[in-house]
Formats: structure tokens, C-alpha cells, sequence
């Protein structure tokens, strides 16, 4: 068993939490490597090599890798990848992008949003947006895997693995970089947060949103939100936590004027304490939360912030 | 142009999925199917890529069982010029896997020569998300996926993609796999006048042996079973208790 972990890495900027926890998922079946491709590896290489049950680093610097496309990415990879029995990423859009691509390129069926590892060839992964778990049982040669990385803790920083620069063959005429319209916020990132407040339609607009972020920031919590808030314009979709969206599980998880569909509650189910607000009391979200308060939102919230 | 438009047949959104009793998988006996709502949003950019003239020609193809014909009469009367169905199965509750599906698809757009394939992110009953990305690769074509804004250009489509970050733009050239995200449209309802005329646009029904496609299954499902469920909780009676347990569980 050969195991490769593919490091998330946007334009130098090693994606820590995501990459940690999916070697955390990784090293259930044992020592891993990580593959470290990106336009700058330095800093990013070094903190993997601190990540415990890493044993070697494989750094592939150049400008080609900066934003990840997924050809030139997967093209430049297949050989290496060959040489492993498993190769594990992060199930973010990274990840999403990439693996399937690498699938179709080597004829393996990629195993996705894996929440468990049970053995080399058996996972576990939620399917009907989490309603159901199923098992499955991999009969391809190589595994490629997608981890649901927050059902992961992240590994200790407390390794100490080889750096070894590897070659590189990669172009990629098929796709150019235009632009990124990345959000930029002092906020803690909304999958690795302790605490999140999300707000859903109920907030009723992009400027009422100042509520749901006001009580965020003095919970130091990262904000989220429902489709039907992204959908309606009055949160980025960067935000959004659900099926399609982001799946969190943080200690404490806050939901706002959200009823509850499935497709949310897939991305939160998972947390280990939901707290509810919502003025209608039949709202399904109080089927999952451990403490709801049936009031208006705006004149609750502004309160619970004044009190905490 | 032409632009293909693959559509799966899946259990409506809106019914809850249940488990079988055997923990076989999901039951989708007697209960109402749809067209997945990611493949609608696809088919409705294609049509409003037609609209513009910058098509000439939709194809949907679905692959299943021979009830996604329905699906197909759908997509036909949404605006599809005509259908594909590749009956691959006998028993709704075998799901083709995405790698197979991908090969369907790429042996049909060898033969039909579309520019364009726009394909929903995943279907949202085995939410693999993997189909357009496997299909790019077969085809050694652009791939350009979670799109939210596409805009067709001479030899290029210029892709924006909903990513974990925010917002990516990318050039995809021509052809491309295209998958789409949920805020690229709203897709239209068909008009019973367009749901008469569809019943009239040419559906030809092929299997995958006439692709010399073979059907595999590369993941055993071992068992399905009901997640661990979570208890409703209490609802409080007023702000200050539920102050009281916001602060016991922040950074607890």
C-alpha cells in the first residue's frame, strides 16, 4: 500500500485545515506522502513536513500549478499518481475538480465525500444528501478518494517529513486563468470554525445580513448561510453551507431565520451543538436543534448580542 | 454549435428519501422521479444559448432505465430539438456509475460532434459530483466546472465558477465539458402547447452495446443504512436562556 496525499495549495497559500484532516483521514491506513504542487512551495512544504504521518513531501513548483486547473494539474500528475494504491484529497472544490478528472484520465472510479475510511478498499459516504450512509467497496487497482474533511480532526504538527522536489511535464492548452473574486475576511474560515452563525431567507436582505454577521463577530464565528439566501443575493456564495454548498461541523452551530431543508441540514447535521431561531415554530430545523427559540429574529438577535 | 445535454432521471427533491429494509439502498419503487435539478439548470443555459443564436442544435440524452423517457419528453418540451435515451438497466435501483455514464457520453459525442457539453455539478440522489469531470477527461477536452456564469465566445467560453474561495473565471476552448452550479438560471417550466409539440420531436432509444460500451461497476455497494439521527431539543422560553446556552457551548 502506497499512499498519496494531494495537498490543497491556492496560488501558494497552503489550505491548512482542509489538507491536515484529509491526512488525517489518509493515515488510517497509514504513513503518507503529500503532493505539494503550487507556484510558490516553500512556506507551504514546510508546513506539511510538520503534519504528523507524512513521510515524505513531493514539492513541484511552478506557475502552471498556481490556480490548480484541473488539466494541467491531472496531466502533469498521472504518472506519479500511477505509482501509488491510494491517492486521497480534500472533497472541496479543489478536490472535486481535480480527482474525477484524474478518474476519467486512468479509467478508476473516484470514491467521493468519503466521512469514513473502514479499510484500503472499504469507505463509508453519505448519499441523498446525507438521508442515507452508504458502503461501498472499491474493485478499481488504485483508490482515488475525496475526503468530507470535517469529520476529520487535524493531525498534530508534529512530524518532521523529508522535502523531496520531484520533475515536472505539465502545460495546459485547453483552459487560461482569467480572474479570481476571492472574499477576503478577518473572520475564522467557515469550515474549520469552532462557531458558526448562518442566516437564511428569513433575514429578508443583504443589508439586514449585518445582524447575523454582528453576532458572528462577537462570537468570533465564521458566518454562513442557506441557498435560499445565497440564491436570493443577500450572502456570497462562498458562504453557503449545505448539499451543494459547504458541509461544517463546528462545536456550536447558530441558525437564523433557516426553516431547515434537507439540503442544509446536509451540511450541518454534524455539529455537535445547533442552536435555532426561528419565528415560526413548525420550522423543521427544531427537529435537529438542541435548543430553539421561537421569536422574531430581529428583535432577538440584536439582544443576544447586547447580553453575551 | 450543437450542444449535448445529459439528464438523469432521480427521486424528486422534494420526497425524503427512505432506506430499504434490507439496506439494499434507497427505495424508488412507487414514488415520484424528476429530471435532476442540477441537468435542468444545464439544459435551460443551452436553450438560452440557442435563444441567442449561438446554437443550432440541443441533444439531451438520458441513460437508465426505459422510464426516463419521461425525463427525456421533459427536456423536449423545455426546448431540447431532440433526445437520446440509453436504456442501461432493467431495475430503477441500479444506479450507473459515473465512470460508465462518462463513457456513454463520450462515445454518443464522438458520434454527434457537439462543441459544447453542459452537464448539472451531480446528481442529488448519489451525489458523486464526478461525471463531467470524467467525461472532459475521456475526451481529452477543456473542463470547466460549478459554472455560474457562462458567456460563449467565437472559439472560447468564458467560464465563471463558484469555488470554495468565491469566484473563479477561466477561458475554456472550445470543446468543453462544462458542469453547471445552482445560481446559473432558473429554469423555465415547459408550456403545455411546447409539452404537445415535444411528444412529436424524434427520441431514438439505443443500449450501450450499440456504443460498444460496457456497463461495469467499479463500487460494490455493501449496505445503506439511516444516518445517526438527532434528536429534536428543547425550545426555550425566552433570550436570556438561550444566551445562557450559547456561552456554556462557545469554545466548550
Amino acid at each position: 500500500m502506497k499512499i498519496l496525499v494531494l495537498a490543497e495549495i491556492n496560488n501558494g497559500e497552503l489550505a491548512e485545515d482542509q489538507t491536515s484532516k484529509t491526512v488525517s483521514a489518509a493515515a488510517t491506513l497509514g504513513k503518507v506522502d503529500v503532493l505539494c504542487a503550487s507556484n510558490q512551495c516553500s512556506d507551504a512544504s514546510t508546513s506539511i513536513a510538520k503534519m504528523e504521518n507524512v513521510e515524505n513531501v513531493l514539492v513541484l513548483e511552478d506557475e502552471l500549478f498556481a490556480q490548480s486547473l484541473a488539466e494541467s494539474y491531472s496531466e502533469t500528475l498521472i504518472d506519479t499518481i500511477n505509482s501509488y494504491s491510494h491517492v486521497f484529497a480534500p472533497s472541496s472544490s479543489f478536490g472535486k475538480n481535480v480527482l474525477p478528472r484524474i478518474g476519467g484520465m486512468l479509467d478508476v472510479m473516484v470514491i467521493s465525500d468519503v466521512s469514513k475510511v473502514i479499510s484500503e478498499d472499504t469507505f463509508e459516504r453519505p448519499v441523498y444528501a446525507g438521508n442515507a450512509i452508504q458502503t461501498v467497496q472499491s474493485l478499481d487497482k488504485l483508490k482515488l478518494i475525496s475526503v468530507r474533511t470535517s469529520n476529520y480532526s487535524a493531525v498534530p504538527s508534529t512530524g518532521s517529513a523529508n522535502i523531496k522536489k520531484i520533475g515536472c511535464k505539465g502545460n495546459n492548452p485547453l483552459t487560461t486563468f482569467i480572474e479570481n473574486k476571492m472574499q477576503t475576511s478577518d473572520r475564522p474560515e467557515l469550515t474549520s470554525a469552532k462557531v458558526v452563525v448562518s442566516g437564511g431567507r428569513g433575514v429578508g436582505s443583504k443589508e439586514n445580513f449585518e445582524i447575523i454577521e454582528g453576532l458572528a463577530d462577537k462570537l468570533g464565528a465564521a458566518v454562513g448561510a442557506s441557498r435560499a439566501a445565497v440564491d436570493s443575493g443577500f450572502a456570497p456564495n462562498d458562504w453557503q453551507v449545505g448539499q451543494t454548498g459547504k458541509v461544517v461541523a463546528p462545536d456550536l452551530y447558530v441558525a437564523v431565520g433557516i426553516s431547515g431543508a434537507i439540503q442544509h441540514l446536509a451540511g450541518m447535521k454534524d455539529s455537535k451543538v445547533i442552536v435555532a431561531i426561528n419565528k415560526d415554530e413548525e420550522a423543521p430545523i427544531f427537529q435537529v436543534a438542541d435548543f430553539g427559540l421561537v421569536d422574531d429574529l430581529f428583535k432577538a438577535v440584536p439582544e443576544i448580542e447586547k447580553k453575551i | 454549435m450543437k450542444i449535448l445535454v445529459p439528464v438523469k432521471r432521480v427521486l424528486d427533491y422534494n420526497v425524503k428519501a427512505r432506506v430499504k429494509a434490507d439496506g439494499s439502498g434507497i427505495d424508488l419503487a412507487n414514488v415520484k422521479m424528476s429530471m435532476n435539478p442540477f441537468d435542468e439548470i444545464a439544459l435551460e443555459e443551452a436553450i438560452r444559448i440557442k435563444e441567442k443564436g449561438n446554437a443550432e442544435e440541443i441533444i439531451a440524452v438520458s441513460i437508465g432505465v426505459q422510464q426516463n423517457q419521461e425525463t427525456l419528453r421533459t427536456a423536449l418540451a423545455m426546448g431540447a430539438d431532440r433526445a437520446i435515451l440509453v436504456v442501461a438497466t432493467d431495475d430503477v435501483h441500479n444506479d450507473i456509475e459515473p465512470l460508465t455514464v462518462a463513457n456513454i457520453l463520450a462515445a454518443i459525442a464522438l458520434k454527434e460532434g457537439p462543441s459544447l457539453i453542459l452537464c448539472g455539478k451531480q446528481a442529488i440522489d448519489n451525489d458523486f459530483n464526478a461525471t463531467a469531470q470524467m467525461l472532459s477527461a475521456k475526451l481529452k477536452w477543456s473542463q470547466a466546472t460549478f459554472a455560474s456564469e457562462i458567456d460563449v465566445k467565437d472559439e472560447i467560453i468564458r467560464v465563471t465558477r463558484e469555488v470554495d474561495g468565491g469566484l473563479q473565471t477561466i477561458d475554456a476552448k472550445i470543446p468543453a465539458v462544462v458542469s453547471v452550479d445552482l445560481r446559473l438560471n432558473e429554469p423555465r417550466y415547459a408550456s403545455l402547447p411546447n409539452i404537445m409539440k415535444a411528444k412529436r420531436k424524434p427520441l431514438e432509444e439505443i443500449s450501450p452495446a450499440d456504443l460498444g460500451v460496457e456497463i461495469t461497476q467499479r463500487l460494490k455497494v455493501i449496505k445503506t443504512k439511516e444516518p445517526d439521527s438527532r434528536e429534536a431539543g428543547l425550545i426555550l422560553e425566552n433570550i436570556d436562556q438561550l444566551v445562557e446556552k450559547i456561552q456554556e457551548n462557545v469554545g466548550g
